[in-house]
């Protein structure tokens, strides 16, 4: 029965052969940029590890991925849906106190994203202006402590 | 500059580089070219016995590189074309003996003669495939519908864009149509979408290939083979031709788009 089955919808069920597509296209991926499945995972959860640091992240529908034209062009998509106003982003503070060093480098990450961001949103952005101002409001408030604190690292 | 340096490689072993360039060697020799075919696996050398002229070597390529021999007594000429030579490898030296440069060396002056240098590289990525890869005007990629050999397949690919020499087209070889059929084995269509090269050749698998290396007369002169039809057809597309893909009962909406890729090189 099950093999009548399988005969009659032989085509639909998937085969070793579509199998082996979708592993190529996964070692490839990894082959390609050089990094490997668990490295790529564990640049994940860092990404991730510095923006709660600053966030409230819906981890669950958290998606980094690398997407792939062909061989020479790789880029690394992120989703990372945030909570907006929430009682919970008291949170933001909880997760404040940080080694100083640790905070600078996260800052300097952030900015580097924020400039890209800020570009982008700065055609089609309308919905968004809202949060996207108070975001700057959160940043201009940081913008005041790391640059001492990375000055005192320096040294 | 005269004469075409056509390389072929694949990353992996045993996928049919030697097969192909005996084949490809015949196939333009009858289509009245003028072509050598060089060994390039040294220490590894079995280009002569796909070819049948295992017993009519007296130099090698190290030979060659090393002064020993002028190039022309190196060449061993073909039982029946007399526009097809080889240069066979040497046996008991290893890859070190032969640089690029001397690759280089010696394929520019074969240019001058030849309509078509045709190069069988060793498996790997070390220094027999630099061997291969430096005078190459163009890289045929050899692989078998199979997860191993296109990853070593895409590996080689990266290699050669990076030395400016790509970006090649594939042969896809051993491809066995009723598996593919049957949904357990990768079709050219789908080696295509994960590399992303031409394909400039589709070879069914085909007892009648171990027989032609059983005897030493290459496949395609044999006309009941699949296989050698196949090779055939690379051959006249390599020398320019705008031959469409045989019907192997493969997924046939694919035959028609390579046709046109091929048309818009
Ligand atoms: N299309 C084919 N059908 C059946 N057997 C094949 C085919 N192509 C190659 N072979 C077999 O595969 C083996 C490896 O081929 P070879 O040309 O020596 O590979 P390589 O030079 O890449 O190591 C040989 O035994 C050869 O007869
Ligand atoms: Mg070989």
């Amino acid at each position: 029965m099950t093999n009548l089955l399988s005969r009659l919808f032989g085509r639909a069920r998937k085969g070793s052969g579509a199998t082996a597509k979708d592993r190529l296209r996964f070692v490839l991926q990894h082959d390609r940029i050089n990094l490997p499945p668990e490295r790529m995972e564990e640049m994940k959860r860092e990404i991730l590890a510095v923006i709660v640091k600053y966030l409230v992240v819906d981890k669950d529908r958290v998606e980094i991925d690398l997407e792939q034209r062909d061989r020479t062009h790789s880029k690394l998509v992120a989703e990372i849906p945030v909570a907006i106003n929430t009682p919970s982003s008291a949170h933001n503070e909880g997760a404040k106190p940080a080694l100083a060093g640790e905070e600078a480098q996260a800052k300097a990450a952030n900015n580097g994203a924020d400039a890209e961001e800020n570009e982008a949103d700065a055609k089609p952005a309308e919905k968004q202006k809202p949060q996207a101002a108070k975001d700057e409001k959160a940043e201009e408030r940081e913008k005041d402590k790391p640059p001492e604190e990375s000055k005192s690292k320096a040294d | 500059m005269g004469g075409k340096v056509v390389t072929i490689s694949s990353g992996k072993g045993g996928v049919g580089k030697t097969t192909a360039t005996a084949n490809l060697g015949i196939s333009l020799a009858s289509l009245g070219k003028k072509v050598v075919v060089i060994d390039a696996d040294i220490g590894l050398r079995n280009l002569d016995v796909i070819m049948g002229l295992e017993n009519r070597i007296v130099y090698d390529l190290v030979d060659i590189v090393e002064g020993r021999s002028k190039l022309r007594q190196a060449m061993i000429k073909h039982k029946k074309f007399d526009r097809l030579f080889l240069i066979p490898a040497a046996q008991t030296r290893d890859k070190m003996a032969v640089s690029p440069d001397d690759m280089v060396k010696l394929t520019d002056e074969l240019r001058e003669d030849f309509d078509y240098v045709l190069i069988d590289s060793p498996a790997g990525i070390e220094r027999g495939f630099r061997n291969a890869l430096e005078p190459a005007d163009e890289v045929l990629i050899v692989t078998n519908p199979e997860v191993s050999s296109v990853r070593d397949a895409d590996r080689i690919i990266g290699l050669i864009e990076a030395a400016d020499k790509g970006p090649g087209r594939l042969i896809i070889n051993r491809l066995k149509t009723d598996l593919v059929k049957k949904g357990e084995m990768l079709s050219s269509e789908d080696v295509y979408d994960i590399l992303g090269l031409t394909i400039i050749g589709i070879i069914p698998e085909d007892e009648l290939v171990l027989s032609a290396s059983n005897s030493g007369i290459p496949v395609t002169l044999n006309t009941q083979s699949k296989a050698g039809l196949a090779f055939n057809n690379v051959a006249r597309r390599v020398a320019g031709e705008d031959v469409p893909f045989m019907k192997l009962d493969d997924s046939p909406g694919i035959f028609q788009r390579l046709v046109g890729l091929l048309n818009g090189r």
